[in-house]
């Protein structure tokens, strides 16, 4: 039932917007987020509905933060 | 792919993997309560990978194996309606409630439709007037704003033909029925990616505070997972129960509050009963007043006789975590994908479905 994987936003109209990942293009509502929506973001979406903008900074943090300190870790 | 591969990083993963095994010394049971969760686990073989003082068990996280045999049923007396269309979501369509699945009325002619967004049954409802269209509605936290949204919408525009027949549950209630248990011991909990993303953090403060139970809200891929655990196993280790997110990019503390009140516009909170659990004490969701003329439990007479499951099957151990699918003798002789017995077979997010696929082959 859960699309584990974020998918990127090519096109918005009003309240839907369609989104694409590899070959799938769904149709999704916007309905359940607040603020708007941009061509190139990243939605998650359950049952058809975007419930959540992927922040690219905390992805990003994530990542790194996780490198640091496992490299410090790991060899410390 | 973006947000994929990264954190599917064979390197980054063998060294959380290594971290994990340095530091973990004491015995730690942690529960996933999430259906895709389990998936990803055994999919990616991260049970192979741990040190043996880490034991994952899976709770009760799979939406279609949690409904109640007689929500089942109740969806069946419905599609045998005349006139009534039945739609729901695709994983509902084999499970097995007392008698029969959606999807063996479908086949003897009843119409049942798959939809895959609750708009799609809207949709199906404008274009059949004449036809009383019935949403079987399933799922956590996540699903249920989707669905409190598609009722909303079919009321703004007087869709009279259409109900909503909700077996939404609630995780957090589920969460402390298993604490309370005898029978489960869990250490800590890997809580739902997308779940949190709705409710936020503090539904899991009392399993935190009250429990001493560490919570970390977790990703779906590799990296996340592990990376999870390791944060699990450090609260452990140091004697702390904290709710921490390692799932930042999807998930903020608050959750997300647009689709909180529109789930409390559309629905009470009331007592449901859940399979293996038993009926747990406001972990459910019932339409609310304003929006009756749409619930198909006052419109419809859904009287069904007493539920019948398969004897033997222990579906409501292993949704409890206090047993696996191996410990149940009918797992893989009789009990297969194909020929299903209980719903933990049936879904393709059930633990037995994944240790059918995944384990010791
Ligand atoms: S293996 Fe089959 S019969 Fe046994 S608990 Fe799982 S679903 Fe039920």
């Amino acid at each position: 039932m859960c699309l584990a994987i974020p998918m990127e936003v090519v096109e918005v109209e009003q309240n839907m917007a369609t989104v694409e990942m590899g070959d799938v293009r769904r149709q999704v509502c916007l309905d359940l987020l607040d603020g708007t929506v941009e061509v190139g973001d990243y939605l998650i979406i359950h049952a058809g509905y975007a419930i959540h903008l992927v922040d690219p900074e905390e992805a990003r943090k994530t990542l790194s933060y996780f490198k640091e300190i496992f490299d410090y870790e790991v060899s410390g | 792919m973006k947000y994929q591969d990264e954190y599917r990083d064979p390197e980054l993963a063998g060294r959380i993997i290594r971290a994990i095994g340095e530091r973990s010394r004491t015995a730690a049971r942690l529960m996933e309560i999430c259906g895709t969760h389990t998936m990803a686990i055994f999919r990616a073989g991260i049970r192979s990978v741990l040190p043996e003082t880490i034991t994952l068990i899976s709770g009760p996280g799979c939406p279609v194996c949690v409904t109640a045999a007689e929500d089942i049923d109740r969806a069946v007396a419905l599609c045998r309606q005349p006139g009534v269309i039945v739609a729901t979501f695709g994983d509902l369509m084999r499970v097995p409630g007392s008698e029969s699945s959606l999807n063996r009325e479908k086949a003897r002619g009843a119409d049942v439709r798959v939809v895959y967004a609750g708009f799609d049954a809207l949709e199906i409802a404008r274009q059949n007037p004449q036809r009383r269209v019935v949403m079987v509605g399933i799922g956590f936290e996540t699903t249920a704003p989707t669905i409190a949204a598609t009722v909303r919408q079919a009321n703004r525009e007087g869709l009279q033909n259409f109900f909503l027949l909700s077996a939404h549950k609630l995780l957090p209630p589920a969460m402390e029925v298993l604490l309370a248990a005898e029978d489960v011991h869990i250490d800590g909990f890997l809580c739902p990616g997308h779940v949190t993303t709705i409710i936020g953090i503090e539904p899991y403060r009392k399993v935190a505070q009250q429990y001493g139970k560490p919570c970390v809200v977790s990703g779906f891929e590799p990296v996340d997972i592990l990376q999870s655990i390791y944060m699990l196993i450090s609260q452990v280790e140091s004697g702390e129960s904290e709710v921490e997110i390692q799932y930042s990019r999807a998930v903020n503390s608050e959750g997300n509050e647009r689709a909180r009140k529109l789930m409390a516009e559309v629905f009470d909170t009331v007592d449901a009963s859940w399979r293996g659990l038993g009926s747990i004490p406001g972990s459910g969701l019932r339409l609310k007043r304003d929006f009756r003329e749409h619930d198909a439990e006052l419109h419809f007479d859904l009287e069904v006789p007493t539920v019948r499951q398969h004897p033997g099957c222990r579906c409501g151990e292993v949704l409890r975590g206090s047993c696996t699918p191996v410990d149940c003798p009918l797992f893989r002789s009789s009990c297969t994908p194909s020929n299903p017995y209980g719903p933990c077979m049936v879904s393709s997010e059930g633990t037995c479905a994944a240790y059918y696929q995944y384990h010791g082959v």
